[in-house]
């Protein structure tokens, strides 16, 4: 079986983020960036179904700038096999990435897609579901567990109140939850192999996609700042108090 | 061969990571029991640090200077205990074989070395023969196709966990200082070979030396490595080279150091400031930047003139004197920076302040790098290369 993967150079997760002076963004200058975690993850999963002998190639897909080219080689360094850069500077949303995805299998031809559920630069957590309906396959999303059986992709989700496995016929998409499991540090050595593996470089005129934005920012603040609380002698003295300010 | 700049940034990061997630959290706890975790020495290897010295036929990552010590900057920034897991398969244990071993003995161990399976420790230092290692008095006394050592190496690290040992030994009883001396790997398997309790020491908990004792130790001539006498050009080949590895650990101790210090005095609040607004605290701020900086600039320059060709033995020596005795300073300045809580075992620094003070004693004290710089400026005077 054949999967791809589709990671996103993001901010790293240790990084604490910057709202720019003018509330257009985030500050990205200088700024440490990674893949996206959750993308570990699925990079993760799909190697482990490779060594498991289910999986004989992984190819892994970033859209964004030049230097997402390192996110990519991260995931080489993983143990997937080859990569597909789709070179854009635009910030590309969740719908285009979707469309563009669409096109990459569509030559692919790969019988899974896993990606992350969501990125943690916009949280969107649409990639996945959108990609599903463009090319209407069955979803197993926030997977926490992947088992593939029988030509069937079983899939145990999170979800409220409890767990859901799903049986999808393949082709699939499945997108990744943080207990699907704990992805590896690639080896110092992979990591030169890395640079030996084959990465493609194309742009999303290639697949005929229009990236222009669909959504506008209209201003982004930083989170307000916690006041302090406030103490109480005994719970009926909260109770009055949290009444008063029409909390329960 | 120049090494790729992405490669090389990949290889940092990933150094990085592991030390600020694995290492990091568990510092403590390594000063507590004196004991890294296995979990932590098996991600070692699965990580390939043992193997970053050793070259990639056989199974290592064959960096060059530069990128070594860019890797050494890195895993400094936490308890050098846990770099000394590794640390003697990286330098002193396994760069006499990297540098002079035949093809057959390369062959036999150092992909065990670099897959971390066989540790390998580097045994000079002799209860008589410390700074003046070249007086030293172990004997191999040839036997057939055997040598037999007799006598005893002290403070040897990883020296409870060796699988091998690089032994500089008295050929030539006859033949005082150096020219006398060859150097041989000895198994540790081998009957006759013993070690010591690990010692008690002032730092580095985590990290080892013992005594290891030669009882008519029957060791085969083909661990000979190098030719006979040459034994003492080995041993300060392999110091050469570590010197730089050192320097680099330390630098980035006090890299660390100066992150602690900087993060403590922003949020500690006297006189009614954060005391990193006050002017004599960012005195010992900056002149810990200052000095950090200019070791970082000399490992740097001498790394890359190695990786060229040259030799660097009065650089590797400059950059050992000067990076260790900073990070003395820079250690001690942060112990003043913490106030009482530098005395406080819970936050952490006393404890680098302890380990920091080997830097200055091992691979050639700092008065020994004086002497080896002063030696090479009146060589060089009279070859009229100053
Ligand atoms: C934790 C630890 C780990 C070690 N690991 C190893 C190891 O793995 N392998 C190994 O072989 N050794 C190892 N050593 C030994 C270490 O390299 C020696 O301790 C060091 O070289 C100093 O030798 P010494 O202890 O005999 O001190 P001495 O040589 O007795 O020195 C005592 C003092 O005299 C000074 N001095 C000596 N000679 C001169 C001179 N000519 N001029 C001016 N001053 C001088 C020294 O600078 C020092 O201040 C280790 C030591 C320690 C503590």
């Amino acid at each position: 079986m054949k999967v791809l993967v589709p990671v996103k150079r993001v901010i790293d997760y240790n990084v604490k983020v910057r709202v720019k002076s003018d509330q257009s963004g985030v500050d990205l200058a200088n700024v440490k960036m990674s893949m996206n975690p959750f993308d570990e993850i699925s990079v993760e999963e799909a190697v482990r179904l490779k060594e498991k002998g289910a999986v004989e190639e992984i190819v892994v897909v970033s859209i964004g700038p030049q230097q997402a080219q390192e996110t990519l080689r991260t995931a080489l360094a993983m143990g997937a096999d080859r990569g597909i850069l789709i070179k854009t500077d635009d910030n590309v949303e969740p719908l285009a990435v979707a469309k563009i995805l669409e096109k990459v299998i569509g030559e692919e031809s790969p019988e899974l897609v896993i990606l992350g559920k969501q990125a943690i630069d916009d949280d969107s957590n649409q990639t996945g579901q959108m990609l599903a309906a463009l090319l209407d396959w069955p979803q197993g999303t926030f997977a926490s567990e992947v088992i593939l059986e029988d030509g069937k992709i079983n899939v145990t989700r999170e979800i409220d109140g409890g767990l859901q496995t799903l049986s999808l016929q393949t082709p699939a998409i499945v997108t990744t939850d943080l207990r699907l499991n704990e992805p590896r540090y690639a080896s110092l050595p992979n990591i030169m192999k890395a640079k030996k593996k084959p990465i493609d470089e194309k742009s999303p005129g290639d697949y005929g996609v229009d990236t222009a934005a669909r959504l506008s920012v209209v201003k982004v603040t930083e989170p307000p700042v916690r006041e302090a609380g406030e103490k109480v002698e005994d719970v009926s003295e909260l109770v009055t108090k949290l009444k008063a300010k029409g909390a329960i | 061969m120049a090494f790729d700049a992405e490669i090389r940034q990949a290889l940092i990061d990933q150094v990085r990571r592991f030390v600020t997630e694995k290492c990091i959290p568990l510092e403590n706890q390594v000063g507590e029991t004196d004991e890294v975790p296995q979990e932590i020495v098996d991600e070692m290897k699965q990580l390939g640090l043992f193997g970053l010295a050793v070259p990639e036929e056989f199974g290592g990552l064959g960096l060059d200077m530069e990128t070594e010590c860019l890797v050494a900057l890195e895993l400094g920034r936490t308890s050098p205990a846990f770099r000394s897991v590794a640390g003697t398969n990286i330098g002193i244990g396994s760069q006499a074989l990297v540098l002079f071993g035949t093809p057959a003995q390369k062959d036999k161990w150092l992909p065990g070395i670099a897959a971390g399976d066989l540790i390998s420790s580097f045994a000079l230092t002799e209860p008589g023969a410390g700074s003046d290692a070249g007086s030293l008095t172990t004997k191999a006394i040839r036997d057939g196709d055997h040598y037999v050592l007799n006598g005893t190496k002290r403070y040897i690290t990883n020296a409870n966990k060796a699988d091998l040992f690089t032994v500089m030994a008295r050929t030539a009883p006859d033949v005082k200082g150096p020219k006398g001396v060859s150097a041989f790997v000895v198994e540790r398997n081998t009957p006759g070979v013993s070690v010591g309790q690990p010692e008690k020491k002032m730092g580095q908990q985590g990290a080892h030396v013992c005594d290891v004792i030669f009882e008519n130790a029957r060791v085969p001539v083909e661990n000979l490595i190098g030719e006979e006498g040459e034994g003492f050009k080995v041993a300060m080949s392999v110091l050469d080279k570590g010197r730089l590895h050192i320097s680099a650990v330390a630098t980035g101790m006090s890299e660390r150091l100066i992150k602690e210090m900087v993060t403590y005095a922003s949020e500690r609040v006297q006189g009614g400031k954060p005391i990193i607004d006050h002017q004599l605290i960012q005195a010992l701020l900056a002149d810990s930047q200052a000095e950090t900086y200019a070791a970082r600039c000399m490992i740097m320059d001498a790394a890359r003139r190695r990786d060229a060709g040259e030799n660097v033995t009065i650089l590797a020596s400059s950059a050992k004197l000067f990076a260790t005795e900073a990070n003395g300073k820079v250690a001690d300045r942060a112990v003043q920076v913490f106030g009482g809580a530098g005395y406080i075992t819970d936050y952490g620094i006393e404890r680098f302040y302890r380990d920091a003070r080997i830097f200055r004693l091992y691979e050639g004290t700092s008065q020994i790098q004086q002497i080896i710089i002063a030696r090479e400026l009146k060589r060089a005077a009279q070859a009229d290369q100053l």
